[in-house]
């Protein structure tokens, strides 16, 4: 039986190994869960799953396994968020609560899965559709005996089904939620130690050799601290669109300023001309020349562009096809100088990679990059340091 | 006997059943989750509940896995030499026992706690499988091998600074202590002063809880940082109505400087205040 649980967390794509396995069934043998489903979720739960990321992924796993209830679709593309916006929430007498007819366990399901077809706006308050603070039994922040609850914290009415159904680990998942913690961490990919500067550092195992071959005399040998040595060009789009992801790029900013020794950061609008800025208060009047940022960084920075690439075909493939000036070369020049110039390149952008295919100068972007475009996501930008590192 | 929590320290289900099976199946156990969870007293707990003895091993940027198995004191045996100590014949006085050596040479089971072990370069964690495998390692210095006489429980924190190589997480079981609800709270609170007011500590969590939902904050305030604070109010002799008064003009608690511990944090949280005030 647990074979085909361990196949089914498998096909879940979750990260589990035969050893896992073994050690499930060496503590089921010690006897150290009863006949209890909930002791043996929190059991299987400590010894497969080894990354809170995955908790929410092994919660839908498990619930499918044990209940037998199909993968929803609904899972999977997530109700919109705006839905769920806790708008109200209506206080029910205890009166009211006893009419509310208590579904069975299937029925809820066959009937969540109906409503999410039919379902296409945002709801609150009402009793049959998904949406906030009502009593239909989906959604959440409402009242219904045996709800499923859908995103948002628990109300306290405490009636939800299974722990695994609580689904409390979603923000974990690292294909969603980004942070400057997190972005840290994918950053760290990109380190490279190395000694430089002057020697300061006790060198132990060379002064004992040196001292060895010196005939037992004391023989001193110092080094250069280590150092993080890799040096990055951060270029950032700022204004117009970008606005809905300001706080994406400043935490990654922030990230990247306390992770990189060596950074240098520069502003455009859109796309990359022959003028840049670094303060983007002045932009209008402290304009630096690209040609002499081309001329000052070395081939051995990394640059990254940070921009969601979203312009009109023109900007790029046109002189003169700026918004704000009259450029004389097209932008798709300039980039190609600045990769002529650092051949360790990527592209990170904030919209999300399902929808990079409908515009079409991303898809232009795209391809003067190599294919070398991320989502600013830990996980995109993880893949984005692991080609920058090779 | 099973670790069920002790009179200082509230443990979940979850908890307990990870540290149980760790305990039993004699595998290390990685803790993970927020700061101030309470990751780092759980070996300091656990050894005391069971009675057995902790070692502890603090991890830094500079730690490496040697050091936790042995070090062989080359400068001190040179300087012997030079001095022309008797001492110096004898390699073993120069061997300084680490964490797990002297956990491997108790004569009880033990606890040994590794604290941090995300603080040390990516490669610390692929240097101990074996010994937390086998739970033996080869001193060269010596020609001998050193092994457990009682495999101890080991019981390694995380912050998640970086990632840990997945040989690594295969040898271990794993929790994630997740930030605690309101019910666990209170009685985490209630374990830490028994005799605290009713009314002061409805109150209290009323505004933490309050606090950890503002949009924005760089570090949310967590249980240790909670506890603090409830210390602080208790020094100050505060009473409950001045935590309830939220229309009035004191919108910001007393003392919040015990949980929020970033001056953008508190600007942030004083302009949240100062517009809610302006609104009623």
């Amino acid at each position: 039986m647990l074979v085909d649980f361990f196949l089914h967390l498998k096909a879940r794509q979750l990260p589990v190994s035969t050893n896992e396995l073994l050690a499930l069934l060496e503590a089921l043998q010690a006897r150290l869960v009863s006949a209890s489903l909930d002791d043996f979720y929190l059991l299987a739960r400590a010894i497969l799953v080894k990354d809170e990321a995955h908790y929410d992924r092994f919660d839908r796993a498990f619930g499918e396994y044990f209940k037998g209830v199909e993968a929803l679709p609904g899972f999977e593309a997530l109700i919109p968020e705006e839905w769920l916006q806790l708008a109200a929430r209506r206080h029910l007498s205890e009166e009211d609560r006893l009419k509310l007819q208590k579904l069975g366990y299937e029925k809820l399901f066959e009937q969540f899965k109906q409503r999410l077809a039919e379902q296409k706006e945002r709801h609150a308050g009402g009793s049959k559709w998904i949406g906030t603070a009502g009593t239909s039994p989906y959604g959440h922040g409402g009242y219904h005996p045996e709800g499923i609850r859908l995103g948002g914290d628990s109300v306290g009415n405490r009636t939800a089904i299974k722990v695994w159904e609580q689904r409390e680990f979603r923000n974990l998942d690292d294909t969603v939620e980004l942070g400057v913690r997190n972005i840290k961490v994918a950053l760290r990919r990109l380190r490279r130690f190395a000694r430089q500067g002057a020697a300061t550092e006790l060198d132990l195992d060379g002064t004992i050799a040196g001292t060895a071959r010196n005939g037992g005399w004391l023989d001193l040998q110092l080094r250069p601290e280590r150092h993080n040595a890799v040096k990055v060009l951060l270029f950032l789009d700022i204004g117009g669109s970008m606005d809905d992801h300001i706080q994406a790029c400043e935490e990654l900013f922030s990230a990247a300023r306390s992770e990189f020794k060596h950074l240098e950061h520069f502003y455009f609008h859109n796309c990359v001309y022959e003028g840049v800025w670094k303060d983007n208060r002045r932009r209008h009047d402290e304009r630096l020349s690209t040609w002499d940022v081309i001329h000052t960084y070395g081939p051995d920075y990394k640059l990254v562009l940070v921009g969601d690439a979203s312009m009109s075909p023109y900007e790029v493939s046109h002189p003169g096809g700026s918004v704000e000036h009259w450029n004389e070369e097209a932008s798709a020049v300039w980039l190609q100088r600045l990769l002529g110039t650092w051949s360790k390149a990527v592209w990170l952008n904030p919209l999300p990679e399902g929808h990079w295919t409908y515009t079409p100068s991303i898809r232009m972007i795209r391809e003067l990059f190599g294919e070398r475009m991320f989502p600013l996501t830990p996980e995109g930008l993880e893949r984005a340091m692991r080609s920058l590192a090779k | 006997m099973k670790f069920e929590g002790t009179d200082t320290y509230v443990a979940t289900a979850d908890l307990t059943m990870a540290v149980n099976a760790a305990r039993a199946l004699q595998r290390p156990l990685l803790i993970k989750g927020e700061p101030g969870t309470g990751k780092t007293l759980l070996a300091e707990e656990v050894a005391r509940a069971l009675n057995l003895p902790l070692f502890q091993w603090h991890i830094k940027s500079t730690t490496k896995a040697q050091q936790g198995l042995y070090e062989y004191d080359a400068v001190s045996r040179l300087r012997d030499s030079q001095l022309g100590d008797p001492r110096v014949e004898d390699i073993s006085h120069y061997i300084v026992h680490g964490v797990l050596w002297q956990a491997f040479e108790c004569e009880q089971p033990s606890v040994v706690l590794i604290d941090e072990i995300d603080k040390a370069d990516i490669e610390f964690p692929n240097d101990l499988l074996r010994e937390l495998d086998r739970m033996e390692f080869h001193c060269y210095e010596l020609h001998r091998t050193i092994t457990a006489k009682h495999r101890p429980l080991i019981i390694i924190t995380s912050n998640n600074e970086k990632e840990l190589p997945d040989a690594f997480l295969r040898r271990c079981f794993f929790h994630y202590i997740k930030f605690p609800d309101r019910a666990t709270m209170q009685r985490i609170v209630g374990v830490h002063f028994p005799d605290l007011k009713h009314e002061l500590l409805k109150e209290a969590l009323e505004v933490f809880f309050e606090l950890r939902e503002v949009p924005g904050l760089k570090k949310k305030p967590s249980t240790s940082e909670l506890i603090d604070w409830l210390k602080l109010l208790l020094a100050e002799d505060i009473p409950p109505e001045a935590l309830r008064s939220k229309e009035a003009k004191a919108a910001i608690p007393p003392l919040h400087g015990a949980m929020l511990k970033n001056e953008q944090d508190v600007h942030l949280f004083e302009r949240l205040a100062f517009m809610a005030r302006r609104k009623s």
